[in-house]
């Protein structure tokens, strides 16, 4: 591997160094301030567990995060954590409420202002409307456990002493549990931006499984945010015990268990699934704020206790940390991108060229697009998005989803299905019918990402994406994660 | 090794847990001997059987004093209940004052050997007797701490109740004593053993308040 590619992953390596030290003392926090769990026991569950999270089921969040804008130069990934990181950092310092989920958004969408990408509105819409649901979700789940847990305890008549066992036992467990859930969330904010110019290529082992580009890359920032843990955590977890409000240790599992609940419902493709195909309405993949999950938890057991031991003033800081903490991010990230170009002579991002060629224009006519509207742009190139859709303004009002899927349709690339690379396709993730597609088009160039998918789907009914709709989600995210997979293998690169 | 670790850790709780028991069983056992040698000093003076009766609180206080500091030693060492560890020990140490009042009255009583007429027998007697009530509703306060907080404040009603018998027989008893025609230093002795035995009522009214407390703060 290049070692300058160890090189600018080191800034999303610092990024979960500081999610470690801060947000696993989210998890461990109560039972290690209350000396209910040692430190150690802490910090060696918390590691393992986060690292099985992150590899396992850390993809999910990590999507979204994609949508929102792919960094597509590993400079720019590493400015962009950086960024987020520095942002986590100053902040920690300065004591003000931080959220690594809400510093990484700022920094992509610095990015994205930088490179002249366009922000999924929708996307980003999703996000904020997370952060604020997060909180508020996790005050519902925590007050009707805190009440339940009351009775039990009241109906067990349980000795102090048992019950003390008992806690610390299940303290771990949700520990463990919570863990696990940050993993699988958060892992999206420290790796999710190298996702794109992930450095790292599939493996088997041992002919069993395949391990992932991805999974090694979450893998990395899972030990890095694991070392946080050991290194940073234990103050952070001492203190962090009595911020809002003075728990006792049963109701610090309270706060553990709905925490983690929260994390797991926004990171779960597993539950998405279970919903979706039951025609029920599923909950967004997003990494969210497991700070505010925790803030969120304590403030339901407070309200349930009648709210006068909360302090009020850090809701108020919470929320004001929720405009703060991304535009610090996306500023710094803007500025440092600026220098990282201008005088380190980096590339922070990689062009992306869209151009209305005439096989474009048949075929978003074809997707029943406006494309008489954009006659006047046939076989213009435009090597910035936002450039490109100002053009488009000026001719005609195009909706969101249309205007998606016009830079869709119109990014120009460079395919080519060398026979090589097909042969070494991965038999396990890929079907014998997919593969047997990829192979009829060998030797063929392709400008366009659709035209692939679309000779692909003409070739095998395996690469056929169903109509959009809850229920087919799960198809069509696996074809699209598959068709992208596709795409990076066989790009020509210059 | 994990499952053997943890039977081993409800092994331990399960001592303790006895150990708290057995605690408490020996205030209760010390509070009923001082009683029955107490009406036997009044009945019989100082004989025989109050000397063994002495004997009997004295080794009940020295094991109590060993079986606190083992609590003590295990609560600290393994970091039981960390969160109401504090409130725990003050309640060991507030039970065991009660347990240090009897034998130092006993003491009292073979050394000084009070003379107590006859007609101020009733009241001493109905006065250890209100005495040793507000220890017992004491006890099963702080066992209720322990396992079911919820009745704790029906045990403590009890306690503040005996403690205000204990005071008016008190009142009444001394009020008595001081209209007699007895030498002054005579009724001054008999107002001391008044005030000492109904001592440990008043501990126990005081360890009672504190337990309200600490009964608060258990809430989860």
């Amino acid at each position: 591997m290049d070692f300058t590619v160890l090189i600018f992953l080191t800034s999303g390596l610092f990024l979960g160094w500081s999610l470690g030290a801060n947000d696993a003392a989210n998890v461990f926090g109560t039972a290690v301030g209350t000396r209910m769990v040692r430190f150690a026991t802490a910090a060696v569950v918390s590691s393992i567990f986060i690292i099985l999270g992150s590899v396992l089921s850390g993809a999910g969040a990590a999507h979204t995060l994609g949508k929102l804008g792919s960094i597509n130069a590993l400079a720019g990934s590493f400015m962009a954590a950086l960024a987020a990181a520095m942002t986590v950092y100053a902040m920690t310092k300065l004591e003000l409420p931080v959220s690594t989920s809400q510093a990484i958004v700022g920094a992509i969408i610095g990015w994205n202002l930088f490179s002249g990408s366009v922000t999924d509105a929708n996307a980003l819409i999703k996000i904020l409307g997370t952060w604020v649901a997060c909180p508020i979700l996790a005050a519902a789940i925590a007050a009707p456990i805190y009440l339940g847990i009351q009775r039990l305890l009241s109906w067990a008549k349980l000795h102090i002493l048992r019950r003390d066992v008992y806690t610390r036992i299940a303290l771990i467990l949700a520990g463990a549990f919570g863990s696990y859930s940050l993993g699988a969330n958060n892992i999206a904010n420290v790796m999710g931006v190298f996702v794109p110019a992930s450095p790292f290529t599939d493996f088997k082992v041992a002919d069993a499984f395949t391990f992932t580009g991805i999974q090694q890359l979450f893998l990395l920032g899972a030990i890095a945010i694991a070392v946080g843990v050991f290194t940073y955590s234990k103050r952070v977890m001492l203190t962090v015990g009595g911020g809002l409000m003075p728990l006792s240790p049963v109701a610090a599992w309270v706060v553990v268990i709905s925490h983690s609940i929260v994390l797991t419902l926004f990171a779960s493709e597993g539950l998405e699934h279970f919903l979706a195909s039951h025609d029920l309405p599923t909950i967004p993949l997003v990494p969210v704020s497991s700070s505010q999950a925790v803030v969120g938890a304590v403030i339901g057991i407070g309200l349930l206790r009648g709210g006068r031991n909360v302090r009020w003033r850090v809701l108020g800081n919470i929320s004001m940390g929720w405009v703060t903490t991304p535009l610090i991010s996306a500023v710094l990230c803007f500025v440092s991108l600026f220098f990282l170009q201008n005088v380190f002579n980096q590339q922070v991002y990689t062009e992306v060229t869209y151009s209305l060629s005439p096989k474009v224009m048949d075929h978003l006519v074809e997707s029943s697009l406006p494309a008489e509207d954009l006659t006047g742009l046939k076989n213009r190139k435009f090597n910035r998005a936002t450039e490109f859709l100002q053009a488009i303004g000026q001719r005609t009002y195009l909706t969101g989803y249309q205007q998606k899927k016009i830079l869709e349709f119109s990014e120009t690339t460079d395919i080519e299905i060398r026979a090589d690379i097909v042969d070494a396709l991965p038999p396990d993730w890929l079907s014998a019918g997919q593969i047997e597609a990829v192979r009829k088009l060998k030797g063929r160039h392709f400008k366009f990402k659709w035209a692939v998918a679309d000779a692909l789907e003409q070739l095998s009914d395996e690469w056929r994406l169903y109509p959009d709709s809850i229920r087919n989600k799960a198809h069509n995210k696996q074809i699209k994660a598959k068709l992208d997979y596709i795409y990076r293998t066989f790009k020509v690169s210059r | 090794m994990l499952l053997k670790k943890r039977l081993v850790l409800f092994g331990k709780t399960k001592r303790l847990e006895a150990q708290f028991d057995e605690f408490m069983d020996r205030i209760i056992e010390a509070s009923l001997i001082f009683e029955r040698a107490f009406k036997g000093y009044l009945r019989d003076g100082f004989s025989e059987d109050f000397s063994i009766a002495v004997d009997e609180v004295n080794q009940i206080e020295s094991a109590n004093d060993d079986l606190k500091r083992k609590i003590e030693t295990r609560l600290y060492e393994q970091t039981l209940i960390p969160d109401l560890r504090g409130d725990v020990l003050s309640l060991i140490e507030g039970l065991d004052g009660i347990l240090n009042l009897y034998q130092a009255n006993c003491y009292r009583i073979s050394i000084e050997k009070p003379d107590i007429p006859q007609v101020y027998h009733r009241d001493f007697k109905a006065l250890a007797k209100a005495s040793t009530a507000c220890v017992d509703s004491l006890i099963m306060a702080s066992r209720a701490f322990f396992t079911n907080i919820e009745a704790v404040r029906d045990h403590n009603v009890k306690v503040m109740f005996y403690e205000t018998e204990a005071d008016k027989i008190s009142t009444r008893l001394k009020t008595r004593i001081f209209a007699s025609d007895l030498p002054l230093e005579h009724k001054i002795h008999l107002r001391y053993f008044s005030d000492r035995v109904e001592d440990s009522s008043n501990r126990a009214e005081d360890v009672a308040d504190n337990l309200a407390i600490y009964t608060l703060k258990r809430s989860i």
